[in-house]
């Protein structure tokens, strides 16, 4: 069996391939939790590479049903077509809007299936996914058909932790908790997207990254993906590493900051505190 | 061995059950986990572990109940050696030694001889052992056990590697943070928000406008124009009962303002203040609190009992308080406070009583027995998860 690993844009910890390869071999879901931005969805696009299947993406809103993801039953356009006479409307097959979930159990292939942010939806969402989830079937009402999966998807659920869930559901999934890489690995990740990024320049950016993380009062820390693209401008802007490490004290704040600090009084805070440490070094 | 596991689990309150259970042994069976202890650790991990505040548990737990091999005793160690193959002796010796341990092995002769050595004294070896320099066991200078000081060592368990020469992964208890048991300080404010917000919210997000539905079909001759309309959300009514005076002005701030930043949510939220234990009168503004006295049975006659009654105290008082009419200590009360309470928890459908005191502690509290008896059990500790309690126990 082709197993999950770490890939060349992709860098996994040994406890999440095995908690893929655990949910693949098992054809059970995966729960994915973490904090924003280390990476969960593209943990999908990932497994889906690794495993040479396709994928099928399911993004949750909040008001998305999980009746969505089954199939819609437009009885709107068939009242209209019923109105204007179509011939269509004899026929209740019509109506039917496939969802994601019908499309990855129908398809002649195995497919990689992400439901993406499940917390924003409503509270019952996963509720009502148990059973769709656990047989990988479900029956179409409308037409008296059931639905079974010609091949069980790789099922990838990622959470941002607003919403609890059910433990019904929880009892089905394998689960997986993404902590924040330590700066060995960071500096792996660094290295597989940016591989001939200057070394000097990715250390001084790391040093100055942890920096901003280890203050302690930030409303959102920077993650990975803020990482990613900080060393994106600073490439594209092709700074020389001196500048950060700059000791003057006019640049009070690393350059480009805009990519790491998402709030004001975050940048505000940073500045304070970059003042006051440069003041107790002269 | 695993069975034993997955009860000790359940003891330190993971909800572990019979079905991740199978599944961590279907999942062994189909190898996933290699014969290999880290491994076996992580795809455990996935399958019994589906929350992170759960982690740390897990992580203590698995010490504890992977301690048991290294300390074994009478006939279950003797099976045991017989069972251990060498691949798992030395993958594990792999992961515990650092590049200079494998170099100092050279020395002693090479992987091969420390193995061969390993499962020779396991054999001979009989029970526990402590101290000493040949057998296995603990606080040795033998190549083999936990706590001893030779480098080519090969740990077997031990709660934290005394000279950081070999730390596995379940020792450094990394998800300490998440834990949820701990008070509430500013820290965690904002989840416990989102954990009242919640409460709050409850239903789906639209609903069909039936009248608007019907008028706009009917102007728009005949064909159909579906209307509809955002549901209101915010249902949930709150009456906010909170002890005041001496020891519980900090905490009686801290849920004031949890409270006051979700207030948004609720369609209702009512402040009364009480000391120790509510009785005929309360108040609505402990500045001037003669003058804001309301009496508790006009409280009573005012909010209905969809209203869900959230008290606030550390319940710590004399238990006369409660059980003895004029037990009060500001004022001659007619009845016990135990029959306001009762009075209070009675006509509210919903109550609960939130206590900032440590959980551990309340046994040692007489008055806190006799508060949790009144409230019938539903009073819940002020951290995350005693908030996720409570709100849980109210919109049930």
């Amino acid at each position: 069996m082709a197993g999950f690993r770490s890939t060349e844009n992709y860098i996994a910890s040994r406890d999440l391939e095995v908690a893929v390869n655990a949910a693949v071999t098992l054809q059970r879901p995966l729960l994915v939790k973490g904090e924003p931005g280390t990476g969960k969805t593209v943990l999908a696009h990932e497994v889906a590479k690794a495993l040479g299947l396709p994928l099928i993406e399911w993004h949750i809103k909040s008001t998305t049903k999980a009746q969505q993801g089954l199939y819609e039953y437009d009885a709107v356009s068939r009242l209209r077509d019923g109105q204007l006479g179509d011939e269509r409307v004899h026929d209740i097959s019509n109506y039917i809007v496939r969802g994601k979930l019908w499309e990855a159990f129908a398809a002649d292939r195995q497919h990689v299936l992400l439901i993406d942010e499940i917390d924003k939806a409503d509270i019952e969402f996963p509720n009502d996914l148990l059973l769709e989830l656990d047989r990988m079937q479900f029956f179409v009402y409308e037409t008296k058909e059931t639905v079974v999966a010609r091949h069980r998807p790789v099922v990838i659920i990622t959470s941002n932790n607003e919403k609890e869930l059910p433990d019904a559901f929880l009892r089905r999934c394998f689960f997986h908790y993404i902590r924040f890489p330590d700066r060995e690995t960071m500096e792996r990740i660094v290295q597989a997207h940016f591989p001939d990024i200057k070394q000097e320049l990715a250390r001084e950016a790391l040093n100055v990254f942890f920096q901003v993380r280890g203050v302690g009062e930030l409303k959102k820390k920077p993650a990975t993906s803020e990482l990613l693209d900080w060393l994106k401008l600073l490439m594209i802007e092709d700074l020389p590493p001196e500048v950060l490490r700059s000791q003057d004290p006019k640049v009070a704040i690393p350059p480009l900051h805009g990519a790491l600090l998402k709030n004001e009084q975050d940048v505000h805070l940073f500045e304070r505190l970059a003042f006051l440490s440069r003041q107790r070094q002269r | 061995m695993l069975a034993h596991f997955i009860l000790a689990l359940r003891n330190a309150g993971i909800p572990a059950s019979i079905t991740e259970y199978l599944a961590l042994l279907r999942g062994m069976k189909a190898g996933v986990a290699d014969y290999n202890v880290d491994d076996f650790y992580h795809l455990s991990r996935a399958a019994l572990v589906k929350d992170e505040r759960h982690l740390d548990r897990f992580d203590r737990v698995f010490g504890e109940v992977f301690k048991g091999l290294e300390a074994p005793e009478g006939e279950g160690f003797d099976t045991l050696v017989r069972q251990l193959p060498e691949e798992w002796l030395r993958k594990m010796a792999e992961k515990l030694l650092t590049e200079e341990e494998k170099a100092a092995i050279q020395a002693a002769g090479g992987f091969d001889k420390l193995m061969e050595m390993l499962r020779q004294r396991l054999a001979e070896q009989k029970g526990r052992h402590q101290g000493g320099s040949k057998w296995i066991g603990t606080g040795g200078t033998s190549p083999f056990g936990a706590h001893g000081y030779n480098p080519e060592g090969v740990r077997i368990g031990q709660e934290e590697s005394r000279h950081r020469r070999a730390v596995k992964v379940w020792d450094k208890r990394e998800f300490r943070d998440l834990d949820d048991s701990v008070e509430i300080g500013t820290r965690n404010i904002k989840l416990a928000l989102r954990r009242l917000r919640r409460f709050a919210r409850q239903g789906a997000a639209t609903e069909l406008d039936l009248p608007d539905t019907i008028r706009s079909t009917a102007n728009n001759a005949g064909s159909l124009d579906l209307k509809m309309v955002p549901e209101r959300h915010n249902t949930v009514k709150v009456l906010l009962f909170l002890d005041i005076g001496g020891s519980m002005d900090d905490w009686v701030k801290l849920s004031e303002e949890l409270f006051s930043a979700a207030r948004a949510e609720f369609k209702h939220l009512e402040h009364f203040y009480f000391h120790n234990c509510p009785y005929e009168r309360l108040w609505t503004n402990n500045r001037r609190r003669r003058e804001s006295e309301v009496s508790t049975l006009e409280v009573l006659r005012k909010y209905g009992p969809d209203y869900k009654a959230v008290f606030v105290g550390d319940a710590s008082m004399s238990p006369y308080e409660i059980v003895q009419p004029g037990g009060s200590v500001e004022h001659w009360n007619e009845e016990p406070g135990s029959a306001w309470m009762a009075r209070l928890t009675g006509h509210f459908r919903r109550s609960a009583w939130l206590n900032p005191m440590p959980q551990a502690g309340w046994g040692r509290t007489h008055s806190i027995g006799l508060m949790r008896q009144v409230m019938e059990d539903r009073m819940f500790p002020l951290t995350l998860g005693g908030i996720e309690a409570m709100t849980r126990e109210l919109s049930r």
